[in-house]
């Protein structure tokens, strides 16, 4: 049998390459693609942590449910969000969308 | 070793090697077939998990809807992603650090924890997760608050994207 922490280890890896995606790309879909690496991260603990404690209990089987509805959500907000920018400003890097800064 | 355990690690090198590549690769329709690719692999590791539903799930909603959403978006912002010029920050160094930091602390978290190394009960004869996670949803002792909000967020976004995305002219 696999033990929990092979799952943990590889759940905290794809989270680390989630964020340095997050926090190095330029471009905004590619730090949407970042958060995305980062979600399922935490996908893959909520569904580890149902198998290997109580499985009749299904919280964590649910928690990821509805992570995948906050997915759905957040992507089709922050895909319209750049699209929108995009139009404006004819860019989607996100150093160059400065409007609010002095 | 376990014939599970050697499935278990050629998914997750899999899993890692197509995230490294989402986040280095230069042409971002690239990188979005690399997000494809990972979350294949994640749909295995649900499946390694036990979690069926979970699996078929993310096959259907990433990999079918959001996968697809990035790869239009790509694409109808081609104009600007010429891949020339760097992909990542000056200070890309750092958000590698912090990356690295952040990982290093959370498996030195996980390992004062006692059931770190457990192993999983063999499942219940007869168990039925999906009738179970199906109850769990809807059931007012457990979770239908969440989902109905979970709906109405849905919603809230549907509508937020259709107004952000529209062109006005």
């Amino acid at each position: 049998m696999i033990p929990q922490s092979w799952y943990l280890i590889l759940a905290a890896a794809l989270f680390g390459i989630g964020m340095f995606g997050v926090l190095t790309r330029r471009n905004m879909i590619a730090i949407l693609l970042g958060v995305e690496l980062m979600l399922n991260a935490v996908n893959i603990n909520l569904v580890s942590f149902w198998r290997y404690s109580d499985v009749l209990n299904m919280s964590g089987q649910v928690f990821s449910v509805i992570v995948f509805a906050v997915t759905a959500a957040e992507v089709s907000v922050g895909l319209a969000l750049v699209i929108s920018a995009y139009r404006r400003r004819n860019t989607v890097i996100a150093n160059d969308l400065d409007m609010l800064k002095f | 070793m376990t014939a599970q355990q050697i499935i278990f690690l050629i998914v997750a090198a899999f899993v890692l090697g197509s995230g490294v590549m989402v986040v280095t690769a230069r042409n971002l329709v690239h990188a979005a077939l690399w997000l494809v690719s990972t979350l294949f692999g994640v749909a295995v590791i649900y499946a390694l998990l036990n979690a069926n539903f979970i699996a078929v799930v993310q096959v259907v909603v990433y990999i079918g809807a959001i996968a697809i959403l990035f790869i239009f978006a790509v694409m109808l912002t081609r104009r600007d992603m010429r891949d020339s010029g760097p992909q990542m920050n000056s200070n890309w160094w750092l958000g590698a650090l912090v990356a690295a930091l952040v990982f290093v602390g959370l498996v030195f978290l996980l390992q004062g924890w006692s059931g770190f190394t457990g192993t999983a009960a063999d499942l219940p004869s007869g168990f039925e997760p999906i009738s179970l996670l199906g109850e769990a949803l809807v059931s007012p002792e457990a979770y239908v608050l969440p989902f109905e909000v979970a709906s109405v967020l849905l919603l809230a976004a549907l509508v937020g994207a259709v107004y952000v995305a529209f062109n006005k002219k």
